[in-house]
């Protein structure tokens, strides 16, 4: 008996814990398959700032979901991915976007593999060319 | 047979040398990992919105008897705060505290409930205090997201025009008052 009643308060709990709702987009794919495709791009692309190792659209943390809708919403009333990542951009600085834009600080990070394949060339043409001797 | 005598082509001087280099390497990864180590990055984010203007925004109310929020509150002349918080969130109820302290000091305080009930927060406001002048709902972090914030509790100190001056990511300490109060008191002379 009183295992019956208490299992029947667990099932009545339940919905209690479920109270912080998400957004319906958090987990609901746009209609139109070209603009969930551009979302679901974008999302990729952007961190979420409570797991920091993960894209919005890896993570299961509140705050991903509550990002995803954003970005669903915004690119469904006809922003660009763009538009909707300067907008998160604006707020949350570069650090948001695993695409970082080029800046004095980003500079030796897209400028380091170009010296790095220079290197590498002068490197090989020096082998080959003692190996040709 | 010493390592100067195997070195390949380039002559016996100028490989001595070059033995040291992975040495140095290894020193410079070395230097780099113990630096990380000492110093461990801050991995805070903070809101690129501090010196912007509040966003524009109308929140529902959501404790009993005090009004919602909006953005027209803040350009009323005087410094506010605005306090993110939220019932279900630890820290918000050790920094409770703080801002009743601050409210004590004269300090007008609005805040923003993320993903709240009204019945959960009539509970902590009466189990924690109340320094509140206004409490509006944000269900699904609309807001939150809108001022760059990345998690509760946060603190804005906002002047009377609407522009953020200072953002304090974190719950407020006893220590940190001092300086919130100082923020208030250079919001109050314009920039």
């Amino acid at each position: 008996m009183r295992r019956a009643v208490a299992s029947l308060a667990l099932l009545l709990a339940a919905p209690a814990v479920a109270q912080t709702a998400l957004p319906p987009l958090a987990y609901t794919q746009l209609r139109d398959p070209e603009q969930e495709r551009r979302a679901r791009a974008l999302m990729e692309t952007l961190r979420c700032l409570v797991c920091q190792g993960q894209s919005i659209a890896d993570s299961d943390a509140d705050m991903a979901g509550e990002m995803r809708a954003l970005v669903r919403q915004r690119v469904a009333a006809g922003e660009t991915p763009r538009q909707v990542r300067d907008w998160l951009i604006a707020r949350y600085g570069d650090y948001v976007s695993y695409d970082p834009p080029v800046s004095r600080a980003t500079l030796p990070l897209w400028l380091a593999p170009l010296v790095l394949l220079a290197l590498g060339v002068l490197v090989a043409r020096g082998s080959f060319r003692r190996r040709g001797r | 047979m010493s390592a100067g005598e195997t070195a390949t082509g380039a002559g016996p001087r100028r490989a001595r040398w070059l033995l040291w280099l992975p040495l140095c390497a290894f020193g410079l990864v070395l230097a780099v990992v113990l630096w990380g180590l000492w110093r461990p990055a801050d991995r805070t984010v903070y809101s690129a919105m501090v010196g912007k203007p509040l966003p524009e925004f109308t929140l529902p109310a959501i404790a009993p008897g005090k009004p919602g929020v909006s953005s027209a509150d803040f350009r009323r002349g005087t410094p506010r705060l605005l306090n993110v918080f939220a019932s279900w969130c630890v820290p918000c109820v050790a920094e409770a505290p703080q801002l009743l302290t601050l409210r004590a000091a004269g300090v007008p305080i609005d805040a923003v409930a993320i993903k709240d009930t009204p019945a959960d927060v009539a509970a902590f406001l009466q189990r924690h205090g109340d320094p509140y002048a206004s409490v509006g709902s944000d269900p699904h972090s609309r807001l939150q997201l809108a001022l760059g914030s990345s998690g509760v509790p946060e603190t804005f100190v906002v002047d009377g025009q609407g522009v953020i001056r200072l953002q304090h990511v974190g719950d407020i300490r006893a220590d940190d008052v001092p300086a919130l109060l100082r923020a208030l008191a250079e919001a109050r002379s314009p920039r």
